[in-house]
């Protein structure tokens, strides 16, 4: 494992408490999970039983083109993996969100959504019957009254987020896919930038030994604006 | 291994410009950086079914690579190939970097429009891109992680990345052998982390010959490619049958 990565300063805990979250949902292990996150609001992911990676996208609630953008995100923090203190960049250059506490002290963007057609590159041919992750966005689109209302389709799916994954690359130009970042109740919370509908697979794959090939369940909460809660 | 006389055709993008165009599978594409310092940002398209489309994520983590070099394939997000990389004498090409916009343009190299300075205008890579795309019927939707031919960026082990000036020489070439019908869009702007503080984007020249026989297997070692290469035969062997 990389020295740096041990680096103390990525772990920010948060200052929220559970009872106080407006919303506050179980997603089981293989089903999305979609929800409008407003403005201001502080979004947190659970992973409730470790080693689960919650592939993630984001979108312009009023303007679905706009999009989470896994290389403007890279590029303009020059950095490939995101922690607290990253911004998650939008194709448009804005910031949608930003990491603001993180127990588990790396996520990975270059890995993508696993789904039937690369399982059957990845693992075997005739792994294409099996639950996927773009299987679980593409029902989202055609189910979740959030995805229909932004019209969005297959064309609007881009490289995404894997919270909790670890996927280390080398300077030689290597790159695995390793387990051990995660631990049950590592969490990574959020404040959104802007109104963003936020799209989840709880990743259903049963062919990658980095989550002892057994997906579960995570937790999903959020918070109002802190800055606007009364205290009357 | 250089054919001059069986090629199909042949195009000079100077520095900044943009190009799109189909290559049929069987055909080789070569880029050639002119002058040095080139940087080619392209996505490729199935030219029948334009939602089918290169998938950084796919690329990288089928090949365990965070580069890209001969050996490699450039995979679709559908379980096929659209190429693989049958020759390379740069050894290093990002795909994780995206594209330079106006703003980003404008911030580092300042403002040269038409008006003054003509076809040496500042030009950037999303609207290269996008210029191309809307030739096809295709838009900002369509722009998903693209590969920077002729770029490098490392990343040390806190991820941080470093780009490398240089990493291509003045006739450094990479050779893509197309095993599906693509459409290619490329942007020759400048590489957004390149350093440089002076607007000076690099030719591309591209020549398109018949791939030759021995380059086929050039990808095979690599068992993913073999079977997303079982998946594009299918494509076009069943008809559109089975992925
Ligand atoms: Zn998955």
């Amino acid at each position: 494992m990389n020295a740096n990565f041990k680096n103390k300063k990525s772990f920010v805990e948060s200052m929220f408490d559970p009872d106080a979250a407006v919303v506050d949902e179980i997603c089981p292990a293989g089903e999305p999970w979609v929800k409008i996150v407003r403005e201001g609001q502080i979004f947190r992911i659970v992973d409730l039983e470790g080693n689960q990676a919650v592939d993630t996208l984001f979108y312009n609630a009023s303007h679905a083109v706009e999009r989470y953008s896994a290389t403007d995100t890279i590029r303009r923090q020059k950095k490939i993996y995101l922690t607290t203190g990253s911004k998650l960049y939008s194709n448009y250059g804005n910031v949608m969100l930003t990491i603001v506490a993180d127990t588990c002290g790396r996520h990975d963007t270059l890995g993508g959504a696993c789904a039937a057609e690369s399982n059957t590159v990845r693992y075997a041919l005739e792994k294409f019957p099996m639950h996927s992750c773009r299987d679980n966005f593409l029902h989202a689109l055609a189910h979740e009254p959030e995805c229909q209302q932004l019209g969005i389709s297959k064309r609007d799916i881009p490289s995404n987020i894997n919270f909790f994954m670890n996927v280390p690359v080398t300077e030689e130009g290597g790159l695995e896919f390793v387990d051990g970042v995660s631990a049950p109740g590592k969490y990574v919370e959020m404040k959104a930038e802007m109104d963003v509908v936020v799209l989840i697979s709880n990743c259903p794959q049963l062919n990658n030994p980095c989550n002892a090939y057994n997906p579960t369940p995570i937790r999903l909460l959020v918070w109002d604006d802190p800055s606007e809660m009364s205290f009357t | 291994m250089n054919q001059p006389d069986a090629y199909l055709w042949e195009q000079h993008i100077p520095g900044g410009c943009h190009w799109s165009g189909i290559l049929r599978r069987g055909t080789t594409l070569r880029m050639t950086d002119v002058s040095g310092g080139a940087n080619a940002s392209v996505l490729f398209f199935n030219q029948e079914e334009k939602l089918e489309r290169y998938n950084m994520a796919d690329t990288l983590k089928s090949q365990h690579t965070f580069r890209l070099t001969k050996g490699h394939a450039c995979h679709s997000d559908m379980g096929r190939i659209f190429c693989c990389i049958t020759a390379d004498s740069a050894g290093w090409h990002d795909t994780v970097c995206g594209l330079s916009d106006a703003d980003l343009i404008r911030r580092k190299y300042g403002t040269a429009r038409y008006q003054e300075h003509r076809n040496q205008m500042f030009r950037n890579g999303l609207d290269g891109m996008l210029i191309e795309l809307g030739k096809w019927g295709l838009g900002m939707r369509d722009v998903v992680s693209n590969i920077n031919f002729f770029s490098k960026v490392t990343a040390n082990s806190a991820g941080e990345l470093t780009f490398h000036s240089g990493n291509s020489k003045a006739g450094d070439h990479v050779d893509l052998s197309f095993e599906m019908d693509t459409l290619v869009v490329l942007s020759a702007a400048p590489h957004p982390l390149d350093p440089s503080t002076t607007y000076q984007p690099g030719a591309v020249n591209l020549a398109a010959f018949a791939t030759p026989s021995s380059a086929i297997a050039e990808c095979a070692h690599i068992s993913e490619n073999q079977r997303a290469r079982q998946n594009t035969e299918c494509l076009y062997a069943c008809h559109g049958g089975a992925a």
